[in-house]
């Protein structure tokens, strides 16, 4: 009898407390910067596509819903020939934006994904990359990795010297 | 056994090796880099230091290389000693100082040597943040990419080009810090060998070009143990497959036939598996729609088999499988070999040599120990590749093992065994028509017609044996040279005279054989290899059938003839005129292959065949080694299989009895050698289809495969059940037993921490020995004993005739492949057709180089430019042979020049 009465008044007194519910749609959550939702493809600083298509994202991908092919254009910059998430198997942990050496791919917060048909779910290249540089700004994979593939040339990159003369013996 | 204590533990391990052989025998990780089993040590690379103390007292030690230090019986070792490890994790990251951050886009990344050891040292933070050197890279080829900044300087490169395979065209450049491996300048690398760079290199400066044009890292292929398609040797390859296509091959270590190194036809020529050229659908011309399904085919099939005369004709390059239920479909009368009459008669005569037991034939890796080599005719630089690798190694270690038996220093000490040895070469005579690469490493050479060499053979022969008859009118230059090679021969333990079918001579074989036993009979153990023409030549000889004139004649006798030609373009294996009179007696045509040809233009049937990489199947290799090639993707479409599936659903339409669909193929190799019994054995070169490990398949695919989920979620986001396949004991998932396999069923090589290539030391029994539970492979030809019986006959001495020239075949190893031109590294780098004449027959005929000149073979004319050919003996008249679009000529007939035009 008083656990009731003890229930009631509990109710009672949640009637003046501040609502957590929000009505959502019409009011938006607040999500983090960080908040772990919908993968996207991000862009360099020159418009190229960042993903290099090195296959790390997929070999991180606990549930191996990441699937692509690496292809080259005639620079020799690598990047995905098609590359697609199976977002019906996401479990949104972010391992492969971990696991990614060239900052492509990263979650945004954004959870709005619902689809009727499971089909829907199966996001191809075209959406996935954006014209945005996501999180990081300025990176460009390829000034740092020492090949040349049309972004810059041998010994022009960060923290690159000018390619050796090898006719030369002076030290 | 010494016993050597490491890390205060006592292990048994074998003399004669240094400690880094011995420490990864025993199973330890110990890093390295410029040690590879087949080439020694150098001790360039620091990286495999480890501690070695004085006695049980000392505590303090001192640092050395392990790859440089013998085994000494009570010798004492730290491996993870503080010093040593340290010592070895600073040199990790000094050679990392200048090794760029590429390795997302590096070919090499997942299966890379210097990213295991960088991990196995513990090296995981760069603290030099200077900048790094670039080198400028090179065009090396179609088929090797060359990314100069990646190099670590471990020298394995230029040891292995220069020193193991013997090219000329890599070097390493400039000093100290600079310096550059690669070539004068830019252009295609020359060694045939050049493809065993991507595997050779630590790291990722040399990569398969023809991967990176589909890139797939290791953990994402489908892999299975395969045997290559491309010459009769049967070396062991790892085929690769994602997305439904071939992707790459690489080596499968087999210690007795290609060790650690394949040819460049064998790794880069799988594109046609993967060719728009393929056939995909079962097709029955001269309708209104062509393309039909398989009901209709069975259908029509039924009709073209009863009242009708069946004719099969079998194929050197189709598994013994697809011949066998060929053969059981039409029956043993009835099969035929698809290839001529005379090269029937040269491969039978090999056939009964080898199942005679009279004689041993020598694997690779005993040719590759062999102290003197006889090459008689065959161009095995262009039949053989892999075996004009170890004939290499044969000469070039022979001296080197005279050296180290005389002076305290072991084989595998490189560098002091080449200062020591400087340029004496074991003994190695080359006989062949033409000049061949290996000339500059023979002791002798003979430029003749096939006819002269064999009588060289015989000379041989009978001065080895001087029971056997002299031969007759033989020149003073024939009898010294014989006379010097008698002698070498008779100095060596193990001799290996080689010959092969190339010459299309078989007064050849005898000769080869005759000295071979002849040898024997000295107490030694002689060896005498064969070089066939295709990947199971020695398979279908060995099921003794007839040639194709047989065919034709027998098609030609009954007026109501249907023909099953199994995976065999006729165009390519005989004489045109052959051919079109064939298909011009028979009333139906059917054709089982894998890729358009001219033979599946003619047939009225053709039934969608699978290539090796789509099919199990067994192929006996010039040792008569059976071997097993497991499937390594099914195909997508459907329509595509196995030969002797479709083979025997047919036949069950033939016998109403038993439905046919659920032979595997080791039933047929059951049913093969219980009716024949020279395949005795033959089903052991496998384990069976239901062998399981506890109930566990073994596993194609990486545990790290990717993409499971996604591949196929753009046709049905619902994943499909994992293939099934009941032929093998291997799986199409990766779950499974992940133990160690039997050797003929490792689907690829890795060990935790030894991602690359390199963890094959892992399945071995010792570095560089054999692999654990044996090599894979079952030997149908052993010898016995048995008294050989020689051959008398002696052929007589060649001489050039007026204004007739004797034709043979020139065989090319970039080129002269059915399947390999389909890659189109290999198509770019063939020659065109040409004829080729000798020097002095082309002035005596007053032609010029480039002149087109028309030949008449069978009927028919071909006009060729002219090439001359400095070292050709006269009166003969090269051709290449196997050329795309060529026909097969009468090779050993005699042919005229009809026409000049300039």
């Amino acid at each position: 009898m008083i656990s009731h009465l003890r229930t009631m008044w509990l109710v009672f007194v949640h009637l003046f407390h501040r609502k957590v519910t929000i009505q959502y749609p019409e009011q938006r959550v607040p999500l983090p910067p960080r908040w772990r939702g919908r993968i996207v493809l991000t862009k360099d600083p020159d418009g190229g596509e960042r993903c290099v298509g090195c296959y790390l994202c997929a070999a991180a991908c606990p549930v191996d819903c990441i699937a692509l092919q690496a292809t080259e254009n005639e620079e020799g910059r690598r990047y995905p020939e098609f590359f697609r998430i199976n977002f019906s198997r996401c479990i949104f942990c972010g391992y492969c934006e971990e696991a990614c050496p060239t900052y492509a791919i990263q979650l945004i917060p954004d959870f709005e994904m619902a689809e009727y048909k499971r089909q829907d779910l199966v996001y191809e290249k075209e959406d996935l990359l954006i014209d945005s540089q996501g999180k990081y700004p300025g990176y460009n994979f390829y000034n740092v990795a020492g090949l040349d593939a049309g972004v810059k040339e041998k010994g022009k990159g960060g923290n690159e010297e000018e390619p050796v003369d090898i006719k030369s013996l002076i030290p | 056994m010494p016993t050597i204590y490491i890390d205060n533990k006592a292990f048994e391990v074998k003399a004669g090796k240094n400690l880094l052989e011995a420490c990864l025998s025993l199973g330890l990780d110990l890093p390295y880099f410029c040690w590879h089993p087949a080439m020694g040590s150098v001790g360039a690379c620091r990286q495999c230091a480890v501690k070695v103390f004085k006695d049980e007292e000392d505590t303090r030690g001192r640092i050395v290389m392990s790859c440089m230090e013998s085994v000494k019986d009570g010798l004492r070792l730290s491996v993870n000693d503080k010093t040593a490890t340290t010592f070895r994790s600073q040199v990790i990251e000094w050679l990392m100082t200048n090794h760029p951050h590429d390795c997302p886009v590096c070919d090499e990344g997942g299966c890379c040597h210097l990213q295991d050891v960088t991990v196995m040292t513990g090296h995981n933070y760069r603290r030099y943040e200077y900048k790094k050197r670039t080198y400028t890279n090179q065009y090396l080829g179609p088929l090797v990419n060359h990314e100069m900044n990646r190099c670590i300087q471990c020298y394995r490169c230029v040891r292995y080009y220069r020193d193991y395979a013997g090219g000329k065209d890599l070097n390493v450049f400039s000093a100290h810090n600079h310096v550059y491996f690669g070539r004068e300048k830019d252009g295609v690398l020359q060694s045939p060998f050049s493809g065993n760079l991507v595997e050779v290199c630590p790291t990722g400066v040399f990569t398969d070009k023809t991967l990176k044009e589909h890139y797939t890292r290791k953990w994402d292929l489908t892999n299975a143990p395969a045997v290559c398609q491309h010459c009769s040797l049967g070396c062991n390859v790892i085929a690769g497959e994602r997305y439904g296509q071939l992707r790459n091959i690489v080596n499968r270590y087999n210690s007795e036939v290609n060790g650690y190194f394949l040819c460049d036809k064998g790794r880069f020529g799988y594109e046609f598996v993967n060719s728009e050229n393929r056939v995909t659908q079962p097709l029955i011309r001269k309708r209104q729609s062509e393309a039909v399904n398989r009901a209709t085919l069975m259908q029509h099939m039924s009709t073209l088999l009863s009242g009708h005369t069946l004719i099969g004709i079998g194929s050197p390059r189709a598994s013994l499988e697809s011949n066998y239920a060929l053969m059981d479909l039409v029956g043993k009368e009835n099969f035929y070999q698809g290839i001529p009459d005379d090269l029937v008669y040269i491969e039978q005569k090999i056939v009964d040599i080898l199942l005679s037991g009279a004689i041993h034939t020598p694997s690779l890796k005993e040719i590759e120990q062999a102290d003197a080599v006889l090459i008689l005719g065959e161009d095995i630089w262009n039949t053989a590749p892999v075996m004009a690798l170890a004939v290499r190694q044969s000469v070039m270690k022979t001296a080197a093992t005279h050296t180290t038996e005389q002076v305290a220093i072991p084989l595998w000490h490189d560098m002091a065994v080449r200062e020591l040895v400087q340029d004496a070469k074991g003994f190695l005579a080359n006989m062949t028509v033409t000049a061949s690469p290996l000339d500059e490493i023979s002791a002798s050479t003979m430029r003749a017609a096939p006819d002269d060499l064999a009588r060289l053979g015989f000379a041989i022969a009978h001065i080895l044996n001087p029971s056997l008859p002299e031969v007759p009118d033989a020149t003073d230059a024939v009898r010294t040279q014989a006379m010097n090679i008698s002698r070498a021969l008779q100095q060596a333990k193990h001799p290996v005279i080689i010959t092969g079918t190339s010459c299309w001579n078989n007064a050849l074989v005898r000769a080869a054989f005759d000295i071979a036993a002849a040898l024997d009979l000295t107490e030694k153990r002689a060896g005498l290899a064969f070089v066939m023409q295709d990947c199971n030549s020695l398979g279908l000889a060995m099921m003794r059938s007839s040639s194709f004139e047989k065919a034709i004649t027998s098609a030609e006798r009954s007026s109501n003839v249907t023909a099953i030609i199994l995976e065999n373009d006729l165009y390519r294996s005989v004489p045109a005129g052959q051919a079109d009179a064939f298909f011009s007696s028979c009333k139906n045509v059917v054709v089982l292959d894998t890729l358009h040809n001219r033979t599946t233009e003619r047939a009225d049937v053709l039934i969608p065949a699978a290539t090796f990489a789509e099919a199990d199947g067994t192929f006996v290799n010039n040792e008569a080694r059976a071997q097993c090639s497991s499937q390594v993707f099914m195909p997508a479409n459907s329509e595509v299989r196995e030969s002797f599936k479709w083979l025997s659903e047919i036949r069950s339409l033939k016998t109403t009895a038993g439905n046919g669909h659920e032979k595997h193929p080791d039933e047929i190799l059951q049913a093969l050698e219980s009716k024949f019994p020279q395949f005795k054995g033959i089903s052991r070169s496998a384990p069976p289809h239901d062998f399981r490990f506890h109930g566990a398949r073994i596993p194609r695919e990486s545990h790290r495969y990717s993409g499971r989920t996604a591949m196929q979620a753009n046709i049905d986001v619902s994943e499909p059940k994992p293939l099934q396949d009941d032929d093998s004991p291997l799986s199409y998932t990766m779950e499974g037993y992940r133990g160690p396999a039997p050797s003929p069923l490792i689907p690829f090589f890795w060990a935790p921490g030894w991602n690359s290539g390199q963890s094959v030391n892992k399945f071995q029994l010792e570095t560089g020995g054999s692999l654990k539970g044996g090599e894979p492979g079952v030997r149908l030809a052993e010898q016995t004993g048995v008294t050989p019986v020689f051959s008398r006959d002696i052929p007589d001495a060649f001489t050039a005739r007026q204004d007739k020239w004797l034709l043979l075949p020139q065989y090319h190893l970039f080129g002269s492949g059915e399947l390999s031109v389909y890659t189109e590294g290999i198509a770019s780098q063939s020659p065109a057709p040409y004829i080729s004449l000798s020097r002095h027959d082309a002035e005596r005929a007053g032609l010029k180089e480039g002149d087109i000149v028309t030949v008449k073979s069978d009927g028919k004319a071909y006009s060729l430019p002219l090439s001359i050919h400095g070292s050709l003996p006269d009166g003969i008249m090269l051709v290449p042979a196997g050329l795309r679009g060529m026909d097969s000529w009468s090779w050993g007939g005699w042919v005229n020049i009809s026409t000049v035009k300039v």
